[in-house]
């Protein structure tokens, strides 16, 4: 297979953000939407093409899946370690393009009818764009190294889409917080990288996951603080994965990013940049696995389980639907997290990897179709909160009709997509871990019974004080929901066993019917404790609200995370660290400086008075100088 | 004529004819078509010394080497490595850019540009030299022409600010002086005569004790210049007081002369001395790194906030040249050249920015994107670059430092490596507090509603200096190795 053309791929996005970029104030709105959609169209395709070649043409050798590559040097540290730019072809990288050109392509679509009329129209295609090529260079990195640079150009990208509204406080406040609220993160990341290519003197993907290679089979060579430098290197690793896919407690910035338009949550808050985390543990899984027998992966299963669930347990109480969804999204993305964690490696123990590989893909289907559902919600009556919602069906049929298939879907209900991927998780953790398994199934419940309290939240219950009638959203936005809920339904079948596993050879799976069913079940036990709450107007909401008092209270505030950082941030950094160093420069080492040139001119001032211009002073001066200097020399002399 | 002295020739020559300029429009296409030609030969000497370095084994090449006072052995001795190379192309374009900038400098213009190229001169003269006496000299003329250019043509307290300026880098000086004289007198240990030829010298093993002794003279006498805490303090003042070109020029290049002469001098003739004192010197360089992060969120003062930037990204310089490895050199000269050019970037729209609105406090600004939306994005681009984004030359310096600092495996460096990698964070937060309160947001002040428009001139200074940036990080590939390369004997000296 001649993967060449898979460059590409990444390229065209890029082509077309120097060209929307440079010439921003030169192209006209309607051409630069059909300049984005249309490139991606071609990336898109090339992705598909790619992901049929893989599987299907080139497919098993020898009964494993291919890594092929290409590479050239980009950079030289030293003679042995450098930093490649290439293409990385294997089957997640594969099946992150199919995510990521399928989402990019539907939220292109559906931005030029979401974003009609809006005065940075040109800008904003061109950061989608900008988004789009780093996010295809993420996945396709061979080496640490590169994957990092992409990942800071996702993030940049992030943020230059979060604060899209850039007069908008909240919005300047939010893309700030995410972008250092990750690199913060990314210091984690930077120092594991540091570590790994100092003591496996390579960067390479290839060479680092090879189990039978010197990086997986000499881990414990180098320790330090009572665990092997390997180990630190992968748990400071996961925590820039951590960060980038909101796992606690670096979440808080994830709600926040709802501040961005929809279409951009959609894309990169939901299905793609947020599971570069997921995909970063993932691209390294064998040295997650090898190194100190799996002691990382354990840290990775409980920060998922727990971010799953803590998540879960926001989500019920926020009143900004897009604030529900992003909850929801850092929960699944714990679900991930979790199937990781719990994998093994070899034939069907891979399972846990197989099935986060595949909750991430039916996620991003499934999610993106919810952003983009609450997307059209919002653009027809003008607010995010469930408080000026109700009675939506009868306005918006396409828009109830696909969000009530994302929500079927994301409460795993058969034989929807994401119940075939929970399933397969929840299967892992059986396995492995049985409180992480119990945490999952709860987690399943929660999912529905929130998910369900915004359907019938949105589209039930009695209209509201609409400014005007809601009206269906144009066809540029209901195709691609129509496109995404056809997703939903069809790809839970896809066989993902047979293609993505740890040790690429494929196993088939086998439905195990009493889990599938404690899990459906508690779905639907979920959704329906939703009907009785919400799907007509009553009390019950609030009366549990008030029954639970202060728990409801602390939930709502999402346990004050955001008031505990912005008190690190603001009352100890700013205040005792950085206003003090500021004070203290100018004050004493700005003050010693002026003070020693301040005593200069004072002394002078002082000894002034020697030059007296009388001319039998300097004589006598310059004599008795001469008389001490020749008894200096006379003595040093002798 | 050999190509190097060239680059003292031609700035001569356009002084002299600037001399002769009868009015404004004569002085400035005088100054821009010298400045002009010497973008024009350091462009040509890249390609120039890539040929030459294929056929050529030489630590040095186009050396040219002309007695100047023998009684001390003093030349005017000339060569270039890839470093010099790259160096001399960082001053020439900020060189160029910086008279775009000022072409609308009204108040004796003639005399300004003058000023300006005179400092061009001791800086093209600084980096070319092969000679102690003779780099010092140029040294001296670098600096001097700060003085004028700042308290002639400077705003609020200017003489203040260029006394304290010169009378810190001047006190700098007369250490460096000892430290070169100790050098120098070191330098028969073996029974050679006395020499100041930097490649003579490495090549005598000066005593252990001489080392020990005027390292750290010769190096802080350099470092103050390149922003070592404690003697950082002239910068803030210096660059909040100069006028925009004299900013650019002084950030953007001469305060490399202090990283540059750390590496020729106190660490390649000084090794012993360099790994005795180098710990305490990491210590103040890692301070500085941090410190002055930490001290850039708190201002309010873009000129402040770009000065402190300046101490924590050259603090990094510094750090990486203590680290005594190739990898970590190759990070500190292309930090050097980052550097140079984002600093000089972020002085030029810091110029743009004041003189359309009259202020420089980010608290009286706000939705700039809005009103000038070149100047700003520009400057968002910049302060990407400067945080270290890949795509951007601050990055690919930043990761050769910390892959270079992290092959030491003594935990003392472990420590100040992990200490200086925060600065990934911190510099964010700055950076985008910045953007966040000047650029974004509302418009704060209705006049702004009526600001000019970016000139053509601004632009091109503007897109000159952004060209190296993008060039660097996107294929980093060309410098890097041409720096590495020439880096080999150094290191060789040192092991």
């Amino acid at each position: 297979m001649n993967i060449s053309y898979i460059i590409l791929i990444p390229v065209i996005p890029l082509v077309v953000f120097l060209l929307l970029g440079i010439f921003n104030r030169k192209i006209k709105p309607s051409v630069s939407g059909y300049v984005g959609v249309f490139g991606l169209l071609v990336s898109a395709v090339l992705s598909f093409y790619a992901a049929f070649e893989y599987f299907f043409v080139l497919g098993k050798v020898d009964g494993v899946f291919q890594t092929l590559s290409e590479k050239i040097v980009w950079m030289n540290f030293t003679d042995s370690l450098h930093i490649d730019m290439g293409i990385l072809v294997d089957p997640i990288s594969v099946m992150m393009l199919v995510v990521v050109s399928t989402v990019s392509l539907m939220v292109h679509i559906y931005s030029r009818g979401y974003m009609h009329g809006d005065e940075g129209y040109t800008k904003f295609f061109a950061f989608l764009s900008l988004f789009t090529f780093s996010m295809y260079g993420l996945v396709l990195a061979t080496n640490l190294f590169q994957i990092y640079i992409f990942w800071e150009l996702v993030g940049v990208s992030s943020y230059l889409l979060i604060g899209y509204y850039y007069t908008k406080t909240s919005a300047i406040a939010a893309a700030k917080k995410a972008f250092i609220v990750t690199r913060f993160a990314d210091f984690g990341f930077l120092i594991g990288i540091l570590i790994i290519g100092y003591y496996t003197g390579t960067f390479d993907f290839e060479t680092l996951n090879n189990p039978e290679g010197s990086a997986i089979l000499n881990w414990a060579s180098y320790s330090f603080m009572g665990l092997s430098a390997l180990t630190w290197a992968l748990i400071l690793i996961f925590i820039g994965g951590a960060g980038k896919s909101a796992m606690f407690p670096l979440h808080i910035w994830l709600p926040d990013a709802m501040e961005g338009p929809t279409p951009v949550s959609a894309l990169i808050h939901a299905a793609t940049m947020v599971v570069a985390g997921v995909f970063l543990v993932a691209r390294l899984f064998p040295m997650y696995y090898f190194v100190d027998d799996g002691f990382v992966l354990q840290i990775v299963a409980y920060v998922g389980a727990f971010s799953a669930l803590f998540a879960a347990i926001i989500a019920i109480t926020q009143t900004d639907i897009k604030r529900v969804l992003a909850f929801s999204t850092m929960s699944q993305l714990g679900y991930m997290m979790l199937g990781l964690g719990v994998s093994g490696f070899e034939g069907h123990s891979g399972v846990g990897y197989m099935a986060s590989m595949f909750h991430l893909f039916t996620h991003a289907m499934f999610k993106a179709l919810l952003f983009l559902g609450a997307g059209s919600v919002i653009h027809a009556v003008h607010s995010n909160f469930l408080k000026d919602m109700g009675g939506l069906r009868k306005y918006m049929p396409i828009t109830n009709i696909t969000f009530l298939i994302a929500a079927l879907a994301i409460a795993g209900v058969p034989p929807l997509a994401g119940f075939w991927s929970k399933d397969e998780i929840l299967v892992a953790a059986y396995e492995h871990n049985r409180l992480i398994y119990y945490i999952g199934v709860f987690v399943a419940g929660l999912t529905a019974f929130y998910m369900f309290r915004i359907y019938f939240g949105i589209f039930w219950g009695k209209d509201r004080l609409y400014h005007h009638k809601p009206k269906e959203s144009p066809l540029s936005m209901t195709f691609p929901l129509l496109v995404l809920a056809f997703l939903s339904i069809t790809v839970g079948f896809i066989p993902f066993s047979e293609f993505v596993t740890p040790d690429k050879m494929g196993f088939t799976a086998h439905l195990n019917y009493p889990l599938a069913a404690i899990a459906s079940a508690v779905g639907l036990i979920g959704i329906a404790t939703a009907w009785v709450f919400y799907k007509k107007e009553n009390q019950l909401g609030d009366i549990w609200a008030n029954r639970f008092g202060m728990l409801y209270k602390w939930t709502s505030n999402k346990f004050y995370f955001d008031e505990i950082y912005m008190f690190i941030a603001k009352k100890i950094f700013f205040k005792r660290v950085s206003e003090p160093f500021a004070k203290f420069d100018r004050k004493y080492v700005d003050g010693t400086m002026v003070g020693i040139g301040n005593t200069t001119v004072a002394t002078s001032r002082k000894i002034k008075g020697l030059q007296s211009g009388r001319v039998q002073d300097y004589a006598f001066a310059f004599i008795g100088g001469a008389v001490i200097i020749g008894l200096i020399f006379i003595y040093l002399w002798t | 004529m050999d190509i190097l002295s060239l680059f003292i020739i031609v700035p001569v020559a356009t002084i002299v004819a600037l001399l002769f300029s009868k009015n404004l429009r004569q002085a400035r296409i005088i100054a821009m078509s010298g400045s002009l030609l010497q973008l024009g030969m350091a462009i040509n000497l890249v390609f120039a010394y890539l040929k030459e370095r294929a056929v050529s084994d030489d630590i040095m090449v186009f050396t040219k080497d002309v007695v100047w006072f023998q009684p001390f052995n003093i030349h005017y001795s000339i060569g270039v490595d890839g470093i010099s190379v790259a160096l001399l192309l960082l001053t020439s374009i900020v060189v160029l850019a910086g008279v775009f900038i000022s072409w609308k400098i009204f108040d004796l213009p003639k005399e300004f540009f003058i000023s300006l190229i005179v400092l061009s001169i001791g800086v093209y003269g600084f980096f070319i030299s092969l000679d102690l006496f003779t780099m010092f000299v140029f040294f001296e003329v670098a600096v001097i022409p700060m003085y004028l250019l700042i308290g002639i043509w400077g705003s609020g307290p200017r003489e203040f600010s260029a006394m304290k300026l010169t009378l810190m880098l001047m006190g700098a000086s007369a250490v460096l002086l000892i430290g070169i004289l100790g050098i120098y007198f070191n330098s028969g240990a073996d029974g050679g005569v006395l020499s100041f030829n930097i490649l003579e010298i490495a090549k005598a093993n000066i005593p252990i004790e001489a080392q020990r002794l005027f390292f750290p003279l010769t190096f802080v006498g350099f470092a103050v210049i390149g922003a070592l805490f404690p003697f950082h303090t002239w910068s803030p003042d210096g660059h909040a007081s100069a006028p925009t070109a004299v900013s650019m020029l002084h950030a953007g290049v001469l305060m490399k002369l202090g990283g540059y002469g750390v590496f020729r001098v106190a660490m390649y003739l000084l090794p012993e001395g360099a790994k005795e004192w180098s710990w305490i010197f990491i210590i103040l360089s890692v301070i500085g790194v941090v410190y002055g992060a930490f001290s850039a969120i708190k201002q309010t003062d873009l000129k402040y906030i770009n000065a402190y930037s300046s101490v924590s990204h050259l603090g990094l310089v510094l750090f990486a040249l203590l680290m005594l490895n190739k990898t970590a050199w190759n990070g500190a000269i292309i930090q050097s050249l980052s550097h140079g050019f984002m600093t000089a970037l972020f002085f030029a729209l810091i110029g743009m920015i004041y003189e359309r609105t009259h202020t420089r406090n980010i608290t009286e600004l706000g939705g700039l994107l809005k009103v000038i939306p070149f100047i700003s994005t520009i400057y968002v681009i910049a302060g990407l670059a400067s945080l270290g984004l890949p795509g951007f030359s601050g990055f690919v310096a930043e990761m050769n430092i910390f892959v270079g600092a992290f092959q030491d495996e003594s935990l003392f460096i472990r420590i100040a490596t992990i200490l200086s990698v925060t600065v990934i964070v911190i510099t964010a937060v700055y950076i985008l507090r910045v953007v966040g309160i000047m650029l974004m947001g509302p418009v704060r002040n209705e006049s702004f509603l009526k600001l000019n428009k970016v000139t053509w001139f601004e632009k091109l200074g503007i897109l000159l200096l952004l060209l190296p940036i993008v060039g660097i990080g996107v294929a980093p590939l060309w410098i890097s190795d041409m720096i590495l390369e020439s880096l080999q004997p150094f290191i060789q000296g040192l092991l």
